[in-house]
């Protein structure tokens, strides 16, 4: 088990970027997609509200899987 | 000592605890519920579905506070105690729910109007972040270890509470004032009314002690002097935070949001259900479902949290889209034949001006009853041009309102009953499982933030982005559900492999307890 939870630290460090990146990918094709004016702004907030919120959750998880990879959580404390 | 003192004391702590969550959660919900009537009447009239997506905006504002939220009060509650804290918490929340029911309209006072409402819900998310891990950690504290999970469930049951008394009390209101009337100025009452709530609670909560544990540690000199550096600067325990977020709590707060709130959502809102029927449905699947969330939470006193969570999440993944898909054909009656139709009304027709020419929208309205005792309101445009030369144009038909048959109305039931089942799978032990992952003097901090962090972002903004995945080309009404079952199925990998599945023991119970 302490292998999986090794090797899917890989996975986790891998993901938290990417999401990122498909999330800027998206934001920048639906506000280009948007209405000029109220829609436009709407979309461009919307985005922004998730863009922020969503990279330091990323953050977290690339640094959930490097503990990970490192074995941190081979043996929790409450074991 | 007698047992039965302490049995009558810990029940008097969680029924002051758990009134207090309860009414922070109605006043977080009425808001989510009427935020169509406050988009209407707080927000430029001249721009309705901007008014909506405004009020999304400050909706989802509302969540993204409540992280921040956690990360106040957990640390003034690991400084200055839990009990001070929450009734902090509760003042905040109870003021600014009234206030909004104070303000004037927008066609009173402009754009004041939606930034007052913007202003008081944030404070309400900032309330509501640091609430529920007081009441959480001041019922586990007060709890014997072998049966947290069982007492802590009871705080689980205020969060579904909260939502059922408020849409039960919108129902209420809309039904004593008429539908005019609350759209006028009936939906101000569910906020007023929260002040009367809160007071209560608040004389509740007054007569409380602090937390025996808290009370332990303050006694010795062992109360943390900077908790957020504790928390989160401190790798053993900011792993812990991790592990509680990326393996629970995230995967716990879309599973609660979809079942209560996306389903109510999507009946209405995509499926075109009477506003009426589909609280109900959700009304009477919360009142049948509420008792698990006890259920579960004393059963992961035995079995351990792990497994009841996860296969919360598990059945999640894989029965949202056949449930939903039922929602769908149960209420398509674009494919109603004649030999199923009862009776056909009157038809209402209406002539609106199209802004800005001398064209007229035509529209018809008829109400249709089926033979199974199905009822909508079947509406029928076209546009009539000025110029006669030019042919009308038909618009697609549009069925609303529709009142379900009454076998048909309690398979819905059934069919939130089964969710909002995942939901007290996942959410009845997650308080034991987050109290016992921290120690006691960063206990508020650290197990709030991943809550609210899982609940209010994960969780609170599943209705905005399935709502947005649906927009996206190529989309059927049921893509928005990638987004929960994406981030459940995820958390329950992570859950599986790394959580452990502990299992509260007599012995720890009785060191705690001397």
């Amino acid at each position: 088990m302490n292998a999986i939870k090794k090797a899917l630290g890989i996975v986790w460090i891998i993901l938290g970027p990417a999401s990122i990146i498909f999330m800027f990918m998206q934001a920048i094709e639906k506000v280009g997609l948007a209405e000029a004016g109220v829609h436009k702004t709407n979309t461009a907030l919307q985005w922004g509200i998730i863009l922020f919120i969503f990279i330091p959750i990323s953050a977290g998880l690339v640094i959930f899987g490097y503990y990970a990879l490192k074995g941190e959580y081979d043996k929790l404390p409450e074991d | 000592m007698s047992q039965e003192p302490q049995q009558s004391s810990i029940f008097k702590v969680i029924g002051a605890s758990s009134l207090g969550t309860l009414i922070e959660w109605y006043d977080f919900y009425i808001f989510g519920s009427l935020a169509t009537i406050i988009g209407s009447q707080l927000f430029p009239a001249d721009a309705g579905a901007s008014a909506l997506i405004n009020t999304l905006a400050i909706f989802a504002a509302g969540f993204i506070v409540r992280p921040f939220g956690a990360l106040v009060f957990g640390r003034l509650g690991d400084l200055i105690g839990r009990k001070y804290t929450f009734l902090l918490t509760l003042v905040l929340m109870g003021g600014s729910t009234f206030l909004i029911g104070l303000i004037p309209s927008y066609s009173s006072i402009g754009y004041a109007a939606p930034i007052l409402v913007l202003i008081l819900r944030l404070i309400q998310g900032l309330a509501l972040g640091g609430e529920y891990g007081g009441a959480a950690t001041y019922v586990a504290e007060h709890a014997p270890a072998h049966k947290r999970g069982f007492f802590t469930s009871w705080i689980q049951t205020t969060a579904t509470g909260g939502l059922f008394l408020s849409l039960g009390i919108i129902v209420l209101t809309k039904n004593l004032v008429g539908a005019e009337g609350f759209a006028d100025w009936g939906w101000r009452i569910p906020f007023l009314l929260s002040i009367l709530l809160v007071g209560v609670s608040i004389y509740i909560r007054m007569k409380m002690h602090e937390s025996p544990m808290f009370t332990k540690l303050k006694s010795e000199g062992k109360v943390s002097k900077n908790p957020l550096k504790e928390s989160f600067n401190n790798k053993t325990n900011f792993k812990m935070v991790l592990l509680a977020l990326f393996g629970a709590t995230m995967g716990q707060g879309v599973i609660w949001y979809t079942g209560q709130f996306y389903a109510q959502s999507f009946i209405e809102n995509t499926c075109h259900v009477d506003f009426n029927d589909s609280r109900y449905i959700l009304l009477w699947g919360i009142a049948f479902a509420t008792p698990f969330f006890v259920i579960f939470g004393s059963w992961s006193d035995k079995v351990g949290r792990k497994w009841i969570m996860l296969a919360g999440m598990l059945l999640g993944v894989i029965f949202y889209r056949p449930i939903y898909q039922i929602f769908l054909d149960d209420t398509d009656v674009s494919k109603v034949e004649q030999k199923d139709i009862k009776e056909i009304s009157n038809p209402v027709v209406t002539r609106t001006a199209v802004v800005g020419t001398t064209d007229s929208l035509i529209t018809t309205t008829s109400m249709v009853t089926l033979l199974d005792g199905m009822s909508f309101n079947k509406i029928q445009s076209h546009t009539k041009f000025a110029d006669a030369n030019k042919p009308a144009v038909e618009l697609p038909d549009v069925y609303k309102d529709k009142k379900l048959s009454t076998p048909i109305f309690w398979k819905f039931v059934l069919l939130i009953f089964f969710q909002i089942l995942l939901v007290t799978m996942v959410y009845g032990p997650i308080a034991a499982f987050l109290v016992e992952l921290f120690p006691t003097k960063i206990r508020y901090t650290s197990m709030s933030l991943p809550y609210h962090v899982g609940n209010g972002v994960f969780g609170g903004l599943v209705p905005f982005i399935a709502t947005l995945i649906v927009s996206f080309s190529g989309a059927t009404p049921l893509s928005g559900l990638w987004y929960p079952i994406g981030i459940a199925a995820l958390s329950l990998v992570i859950g599986t492999v790394y959580l452990s599945n502990k299992k509260p023991d007599h012995n720890e119970a009785e060191s705690e307890n001397h």
